[in-house]
């Protein structure tokens, strides 16, 4: 009796959530890339996680935008992945060599890495990005020139790597080095209001999300399909590009990217997303 | 943007007298031949001026590009199908190269 009760109680919840469902909130679909990939946008959350579910941008989008991250042909940003295929085989920099030198078919090499990063680096002693990844590399295997902030061949490559990830599920190691402390200073960002407008990134991400700001819909702010396509921009957006964004959103000055601020936070929100599918590259509005 | 590389998007296979979409795109930069340069001069118009489908030796589909017509041209059309065959793309750019892509479709 006790759990016929149980059951009716989760059946009234769940009730109660559909009917709460309103224009702007997410759209109940599934995200099936190409008709094969089976990918998991909506998830419960990890341990100590302040949203009870947590939900990929996607579902908060246009029916024309979704459509598009479900057809890797028409998806806008695989042209940029096919530049980044490119760059992986193109031999740079005083040593001779490629990404390919090295890492051989990325497709095998590269598969899983994405959704694992960012990565303790303990050289630097600091958490590392795939894009700090690659100007490691560039610098210390290659010979070449490190990348500049969202310049030369940063974004496509990137994205190159993160989509052989595609469809697995976002999880980063917090055990490594000194992850955890990143991992609070991030949590501690990420709470901290800013800028003239006085938001935090929790003010709409976790608060409102679901709800309208201006015309727009507010998603959870989750980054596992970085770097993105924006229609808006017509070209790929990188995380730390986003991250600045919204914080100049709140009229605030934004750190450097790849700063100590910015690594942390993206450490904290890319936990924060953990079980969902990398869909890099994703579109958004 | 890389050169120029058509890519292709039919079903493998179709019922006989199935209406199927076709799916084409093509990067290129589509340069109009309106924009200028630093220094001040005009670029050369270097554009995909015709697009051509065609089915074991006929024409399914083509049209004239024209300098308006944005990057990475997409191209969707649909096509009915009787037979098995091969569908044959074209691309016909300013510079006079032609870049051609083909794609099997089987009866089910």
């Amino acid at each position: 009796m006790k759990k016929y009760l149980i059951t009716a109680a989760a059946i009234a919840m769940a009730g109660a959530f559909s009917a709460a469902a309103y224009a702007g909130g997410p759209v109940d679909e599934n995200l099936v890339i190409d008709g094969e990939i089976e990918m998991t946008t909506r998830t419960a959350s990890p341990e100590g996680h302040p949203l009870d579910e947590l939900i990929s941008g996607w579902h908060y989008r246009t029916k024309e935008t979704r459509a598009l991250e479900a057809d890797t042909f028409e998806n806008p940003a695989m042209l940029f992945v096919e530049d980044g295929e490119q760059i992986w085989n193109t031999v740079e920099g005083t040593e001779g060599k490629s990404c390919a030198t090295c890492h051989g078919d990325a497709s095998e090499s590269m598969a899983g890495v994405g959704a694992q990063y960012p990565k303790w680096d303990a050289d630097a002693e600091r958490p590392i990005n795939i894009e700090l990844q690659i100007n490691k590399c560039r610098e210390e295997r290659m010979g070449a020139e490190p990348y500049a902030f969202d310049k030369g061949g940063q974004k496509p490559l990137t994205a190159y790597i993160k989509h052989q990830s595609l469809g697995e599920p976002v999880g980063i190691d917090l055990s490594q080095g000194d992850m955890q402390s990143w991992w609070e200073k991030g949590e501690e960002l990420y709470y901290t209001r800013t800028g003239q407008l006085n938001l935090s990134c929790a003010t709409c991400h976790e608060d409102h999300n679901g709800e309208y700001i201006r015309a727009d819909h507010l998603s959870q702010g989750q980054v596992n399909g970085f770097p993105t396509y924006r229609l808006k921009q017509a070209a790929l957006v990188s995380i730390h590009n986003r991250f600045r964004g919204c914080i100049r959103d709140t009229r605030a000055e934004y750190p450097a990217a790849f700063s100590d601020e910015l690594m942390a936070l993206e450490v904290y929100v890319t936990w924060r997303g953990t079980g969902l599918s990398v869909e890099t590259p994703a579109v958004r509005q | 943007m890389a050169s120029a590389k058509p890519r292709v998007k039919v079903p493998k296979s179709a019922s006989a007298g199935e209406v199927i979409t076709i799916k084409t795109l093509i990067s290129h930069p589509m340069e109009s031949g309106q924009r200028k340069d630093k220094e001040g001069n005009p670029i050369p118009r270097q554009i995909i001026n015709k697009f051509t489908c065609e089915f074991n030796g006929q024409p399914v589909f083509s049209c004239d590009i024209e300098p308006s017509v944005s990057a990475n041209p997409y191209l969707e059309f649909t096509a009915k199908v009787s037979e098995a065959g091969t569908f044959k793309f074209t691309w016909v750019d300013d510079d006079g190269s032609v870049y051609t892509d083909e794609k099997e479709i089987a009866l089910k």
